[in-house]
């Protein structure tokens, strides 16, 4: 998107420099033609963003085609499983801890003032569960695992590796994508309930430890207000997430050319557009399994 | 036999394959020369399949490869071996890993039986006691000998070299000549390279050819090579400024 941007930047500056080279008698006409001009950049971004958009869907449609063709990769799908998910859980339990923590602080300040200050473990577990879980869970996913995978395969594709695989009859989709994007589905939402239990322990912590609340209040408000639906919908919502980081990491690194420079240009690219995507996505989703008419 | 009909490839503005018409005999040590940046490069990835043409065709063994479907593109691919420029070795495997790879993919063996063909590859090219390493751990010259190694992993009918002794030492750059043509003495696989080193290329090959503004302009044995009257194969052999080939 960004190069669209930098596009209708030098169009927009060549407009003004042709618009300035016309005479002041025609100013009725230059203004048209800036009007023109700016308009017709914009269709031409509007073109590439849906051009990539495009690409991105049928990249995804061949790793889906590939996902059912044999052979099976148990080797790798092992190993993404440990990189996404193993690797990712001390860091999952360490930022879960603290977010239901500072969750539950902030909830207790807030409640307080109408008394409602019983009411911060189920306020914390339904945010957990239904948001921050999926969301944030996600978001350190996409900083540590998608720019570890577009740094991965942009290198692979800059030193040949990814030729080589061609070359050696290994269809490098079916090899290198699929079993990066099936780890980052299965694992996202198993992530997202180890961030939830370690923010509603952290937050069970300071509550009944630091704020007074009491431990039996705490817990009756979590069984009376969490629904099963909650946890299973905040499952859903991360299983759409993982999907959405790894493949618009693989796409970044399969696609990367230009280099060093060009390898991080869409590692920072994969990051950016995974973390929008996901919060774009989540609003999409919570509007239809929350929001009640 | 390799053959290429009329194939052309443009790069934007730039006609990098220029209705290119050739043919390489089976079992030879052909080698397609040409300044840096010429399209010899672009050459061998359309006969590996990597890239298609605007138009043309490539046949291999009488197949085209241009109107394969993938599936039949991967079949003939594993008659292949490519020693790419950099080796292009798997970073995250091993160097015994690397050569062992094309084995496990296609070759129904046992652990056992892979091991002793990697075992042989790399004692081919002298790599042996380095089977443990990883490509990090290598020096130019070394990647370029376990890439060989890797190509031939299942003795390929044919196998292309991409500029195999690009950034190494002049010692080193003997040492891989002479890997290619044993190798090839003890087998009936045909060798396409392509590569700049003329004087290299010259002590191993069957044939030469002259890749001069997107078409073959030139070819021979490496003696009607050297005693050519071509004026782009001269300047090319002299390393001269002067001639038919711009300097850029």
């Amino acid at each position: 998107m960004s190069q669209s941007w930098l596009r209708l930047r030098s169009q927009s500056a060549e407009v003004m420099t042709r618009w300035s080279s016309l005479s002041e008698e025609s100013a009725p006409i230059r203004v048209l033609a800036f009007i023109g001009s700016l308009m017709f950049s914009l269709l031409r971004s509007g073109r590439d963003i849906f051009e990539t958009v495009a690409q991105m869907l049928l990249f995804f449609a061949e790793s889906v085609a590939w996902f059912f063709r044999p052979p099976v990769r148990f080797g790798e799908f092992s190993r993404q499983l440990d990189f996404v998910g193993a690797q990712s859980v001390m860091l999952i339990v360490l930022t879960g801890g603290f977010t239901g923590m500072v969750s539950a602080l902030q909830g207790y300040i807030g409640m307080s003032k109408y008394g409602a200050q019983s009411m911060v473990g189920a306020t914390v577990a339904l945010a957990l569960t239904r948001e921050l879980g999926p969301v944030i869970t996600a978001l350190m996913v996409v900083g540590r695992v998608g720019s570890a995978m577009t740094a991965e395969l942009g290198s692979m594709r800059n030193t040949q590796q990814i030729d080589a695989l061609e070359s050696m009859a290994v269809n490098s989709i079916q090899y290198l994508v699929v079993p990066r994007i099936f780890a980052s589905t299965v694992v996202m939402p198993i992530l997202a309930l180890i961030f939830s239990l370690a923010g509603m322990i952290g937050a069970y912590v300071i509550s009944t430890q630091y704020l007074g609340v009491d431990a039996g209040t705490f817990m009756s408000g979590v069984q009376y207000y969490l629904d099963p639906d909650d946890v299973s919908h905040g499952a859903v919502k991360a299983v759409v997430f993982g999907l959405i980081t790894s493949l618009v990491a693989c796409y970044k690194g399969y696609y990367a050319t230009g280099g060093a420079r060009g390898v991080g240009i869409a590692t920072t690219r994969s990051v950016v557009l995974s973390s929008v995507l996901v919060l774009i996505s989540d609003y999409v989703m919570t509007n239809l399994m929350f929001h009640r008419t | 036999m390799i053959r290429l009909d009329k194939v052309y490839k443009k790069y934007g503005d730039q006609n990098v394959l220029d209705g290119i018409s050739l043919e390489i005999n089976t079992g030879s040590v052909t080698t397609v020369i040409g300044k840096s940046g010429g399209g010899k490069s672009v050459l061998i990835r359309h006969m590996i399949g990597l890239e298609q043409p605007d138009s043309g065709e490539i046949y291999i063994e009488e197949k085209n490869i241009v109107k394969m479907k993938a599936t039949e593109l991967n079949t003939m691919r594993r008659r292949f071996g490519v020693l790419f420029q950099d080796a292009a070795l798997f970073d995250s495997l091993s160097v015994e890993d690397n050569v062992a790879f094309p084995v496990r993919e296609h070759l129904k063996l046992s652990e056992h039986e892979i091991a002793d063909r990697v075992e042989a590859k790399l004692s081919e090219v002298g790599m042996n006691q380095h089977k443990h390493k990883f490509p990090g751990e290598l020096s130019g010259g070394m990647k370029k000998r376990v890439g060989l190694a890797r190509a031939l992993a299942l003795d390929p009918d044919i196998v292309f070299f991409d500029e195999p002794t690009s950034g190494l030492d002049p010692i080193t750059k003997g040492l891989i000549y002479r890997l290619i043509a044993d190798t090839h003495k003890q087998r009936l696989s045909t060798y396409v390279l392509v590569s700049h080193d003329i004087r290299g290329v010259l002590q191993i090959s069957d044939e030469v050819m002259m890749l001069f503004n997107g078409k073959i302009s030139a070819k021979g044995s490496p003696e009607e090579v050297l005693n050519t009257t071509d004026p782009a194969i001269k300047q090319f052999i002299t390393g001269s400024a002067d001639g038919p080939i711009p300097i850029e």
